[in-house]
């Protein structure tokens, strides 16, 4: 694709606000825009660990009773969970990969002053930001938050008698997810056009950095399931209020028929899951890039493979779309369509491991800095594995037989999904916040807090497997009522010490993160000596990114160590060494 | 640094395989026809992805030592083509073949119907128990009516059983599954109220039983026992209590056990 003018789209950027709301409230600037995404996420995820915190408690000891809590009732553990998974996967998991760091950085790394819809970059916020309020309001309406998880499986989700918090809380709870939706569409046209149109001269899309390609492809993804997604919900709510069945056949709770006839519970499946796998890459794809990113700055070496790290991007947004089965095995969908998409699902499991192969040749030979952005980065690698790993066993269906719904599943998308996605928001906040905030992290408290986290993250998570395999079922508010699951409560406690101990652990990184923004060390403009257009701009950007200057871009984003270089690393816009690999 | 990370890789990477191998937790006994085909696929993919697993992490921590920062500069690559080749390839037939091999258990699970003379049992899920249903010696199940369906009385009418139907006249329904051992079981499994799913771990059986359809599943048990049975679908706030039992029996306790309730109704 040809390079567009920059000159040409300065109709977008805008004069500085001067006013304290419209700078840092209704404000149009995208890294005021990323920073509220990021500490939206940051006060979801504290609610979510939280949440977690009660499960794992409960589960230890169902009858004790907690502060100003009381003792929490099996009905309110599914509570928990669903609130805790609902939470945790579209405001932190999508809110701060792509909502915070990408609203930040795009632009900058590409050479733009602003993304390429200022006013629908503050409405996308500003809607997912009352989604995530509607969300929590949930808690707090009569019959309490829904139980129905996450997945929000119908008739379960459809029907208010069907139990405690499927009334108005449920309600609420889909509501949320519809303005969310609304919120990540608006944001998936922005990030889209941006990097279609709003990139610096010189900036080919194979020049650009390999965040900038995560954020772009997780765009389309949102673009195209967060559409199917809302429109699920509003379908849903049409069930819960409207008396329409489109998900719900004849069916008789508690002895009563609830009016409806016809419908079908596995559509609202087929609906979620079409969302819900891609959803899976919309939360790992940025880290990918992220890490892909830091693993070639910290090694002072190119990235392995740029070209396959691109097309596999691009091959894992594909087949994302076509994979959506294989939450379906045990469902009562067609035994012939579940190897389709078994198929598939392996297949995708390739351009993964083609990324992993190509993050340890990038450490290969290098001269790695062991600084915390770094270590965080290594860990996304080792966890990415490790919840990889797992991956093709639930990818057969056969297999599936016995880990379907198990605890085993749990582990899986925890350490692969949540962790690992987590570990990519970590390293990305070591990484950039001096050039956010002006001031260096500390490192002693950074380190403190990975190995603590990478650690407790296993001891929580690696023990599930072997939870499920030996047959302990997912949603399980006590394991008292079979008898083959009491072995497992020694491991059940184990896992559940481990999480007072990660959990414990956040509070360094939240200390650390607002001690720093007051006391930190000064940062220098470029002090990781990275190659990015952010790193060329001063500390923090100004308004309009790069104090009316046009970047011109004459080289890759990884060139490090480079034969010849007066330094071991070229800025993408020096034009006196141009690489020649790309 | 480097060193640290060597180690606490390793050894996590070490003391995890180490559970897996000890088979400290693993999956239960299998008493059914399939587990013993399932359980081969199971070790050999589990053999496969650990090696993969320990290779890929042991590679990790090594380089992360090997390639910490030192005088030497660091090398000047951008990748290697023939590298990426191989590797795609590898992990293609590696995962595809894993998927092909287990097509066969697969197949003879849920593509063939159940054999003409299974033994015939109506499953049904309500929040929050299992109910089974037997046809009788007509060997046909009566007719159900929704407006019948009273989950508290624990028996017939949970299911909504008509008793006007004739062919409902012999169908005994019980809070327990009996089966006899070595011949198939036809499993007809229903739901009244949400989804739920029916998992008898050591039979290596699962399945959704869904309202508004009636699912046709199959399997064989091998071995006479009682065997667990629950609900591995999130199906409201009692999910965790809704288990019950499989009693595997001779075929002649089973034939007893069938005539006592018959008599029982008359």
């Amino acid at each position: 694709m040809a390079t567009r003018d920059f000159t040409a789209h300065e109709s977008h950027a805008h004069a500085a606000p001067q006013g304290f709301i419209r700078k840092y409230v209704f404000s149009l600037d995208h890294k005021v825009i990323g920073l509220q995404y990021y500490f939206l996420a940051l006060t979801a995820v504290f609610v979510g660990m939280f949440l977690s915190l009660l499960m794992r408690i409960h589960l230890i000891w169902p009858t004790a009773s907690i502060p100003l809590l009381g003792e929490i009732k099996p009905e309110t553990y599914l509570t928990l969970l669903t609130m805790h998974g609902t939470i945790m996967v579209f405001f932190v998991l999508t809110t701060a990969p792509q909502g915070g760091f990408g609203n930040y950085f795009l632009p900058i790394q590409i050479g733009a002053a602003d993304m390429a819809f200022p006013v629908l970059n503050m409405l996308s916020f500003w809607v997912t930001l009352l989604g995530y309020l509607v969300m929590l309001s949930a808690f707090f309406v009569a019959g309490g938050a829904p139980l129905h998880g996450w997945t929000g499986y119908p008739p379960l989700s459809a029907v208010p008698s069907a139990g405690p918090g499927e009334g108005l809380g449920a309600d609420l709870w889909v509501t949320s997810i519809a303005l969310f939706c609304i919120g990540a569409l608006m944001s998936a046209l922005n990030f889209i056009t941006t990097t279609l149109d709003m990139r610096a001269k010189g900036m080919t899309l194979m020049r650009m950095p390999l965040t900038c390609w995560a954020w772009f492809v997780t765009a389309i993804l949102g673009l195209l399931a967060f559409g199917v997604l809302f429109s699920a919900g509003i379908l849903l709510l049409l069930d819960r209020n409207a008396g329409t069945s489109f998900y719900v056949p004849l069916v008789v709770v508690n002895g009563q028929m609830v009016g409806h006839k016809g419908g079908s519970p596995l559509l609202w499946q087929h609906l979620f899951w079409f969302f819900g796998h891609p959803e899976v890459y919309i939360a790992i794809l940025p880290a990918m890039g992220l890490c892909s990113q830091l693993l070639s700055v910290f090694s002072r070496k190119p990235i392995f493979g740029y070209k396959a790290m691109v097309y596999a991007i691009l091959a894992i947004g594909l087949l994302g779309f076509m994979v959506w089965g294989h939450h379906m095995f045990m469902s009562g969908m067609s035994p012939y369509t579940a190897f389709a998409f078994s198929i598939m699902t392996m297949a995708i499991g390739v351009p993964s491991a083609i990324k992993t192969f190509n993050w340890l040749g990038t450490l290969w030979g290098g001269r790695i800095r062991f600084a915390s952005p770094m270590l965080f980065a290594i860990g996304f690698v080792s966890l990415f594995v490790s919840g990889g790993i797992s991956g093709p066993f639930l990818a057969q269906p056969v297999l599936d037989i016995p880990l379907h719904d198990t605890a085993f599943v749990t582990g899986h998308f925890h350490l692969i999904m949540g962790v690992a996605s987590i570990f990519g928001i970590f390293a990305a906040t070591y990484y950039w916040f001096p050039k956010m905030f002006g001031r260096m992290m500390n490192e002693r408290l950074a380190q403190a807090h990975f190995w603590l986290t990478f650690i407790g993250t296993y001891c929580i998570f690696m023990p599930m497997h072997y939870a499920g395999m030996a047959g302990q079922p997912r949603r399980y508010s006590q394991f008292t009522t079979l008898h083959y699951l009491e072995k497992l409560i020694p491991l059940n406690e184990f896992i559940t010490f481990a999480a007072f101990v990660t959990i414990a652990a956040q509070f360094i990184f939240v200390f650390n993160l607002f001690w720093s923004m007051k006391a930190g060390k000064k940062a220098a403009d470029n002090p990781w000596e990275a190659t990015t257009l952010e790193w060329i701009t001063a500390t923090p950007p100004p308004h309009d990114n790069f104090g009316g200057q046009t970047p011109v871009v004459y080289n890759g984003p990884y060139e490090y160590s480079v034969p010849g270089a007066p330094k071991d690393y070229v800025m993408q816009t020096d034009p006196s060494i141009v690489a020649a690999a790309h | 640094m480097g060193l640290v990370l060597l180690i606490v890789i390793w050894l996590i990477t070490f003391i995890s395989s180490y559970f897996f191998l000890a088979k400290t937790w693993w999956l239960p006994v299998g008493a059914s026809a399939a587990a013993a085909g399932i359980d081969h696929h199971f070790s050999t993919t589990y053999i496969l992805m650990g090696t993969v697993f320990i290779a890929a992490q042991v590679a990790l921590g090594l380089f992360a030592w090997k390639f910490r920062e030192r005088s030497a500069a660091a090398r000047y690559s951008h990748g290697n083509n023939k590298l990426e080749i191989i590797w795609t390839l590898l992990t293609a037939i590696l995962f595809i073949g894993l998927n092909l091999a287990s097509g066969s258990i697969w197949a003879s699970e849920r593509f063939r119907p159940a054999v003409s003379n299974a033994t015939q049992v109506e499953v049904t899920g309500m929040q929050f128990a299992w109910y089974f249903r037997y046809p009788g010696p007509d060997g046909k199940f009566g007719a159900t009516k929704p407006e019948l369906i009273d989950p508290s009385s624990g028996s017939e009418s949970a299911v909504g059983l008509d008793t006007t139907d004739p062919a409902s006249k012999d169908d005994v329904v019980t809070g327990t599954m009996y089966v006899p051992v070595n011949r198939e079981v036809e499993v007809v499994l229903r739901a009244h109220d949400v989804i739920h799913s029916f998992f008898i771990p050591q039979m290596r059986f699962k399945q959704d039983a869904v309202p508004g359809l009636a699912i046709h599943m199959h399997f064989t048990p091998i071995a006479v026992g009682d065997y667990e049975l629950t609900c591995a679908e999130l199906c409201g706030l009692g999910h965790y209590k809704m288990n019950g039992m499989l009693k595997v029996v001779s075929q002649e306790d089973y034939d007893k056990w069938l005539a006592a309730r018959e008599a029982e109704k008359q």
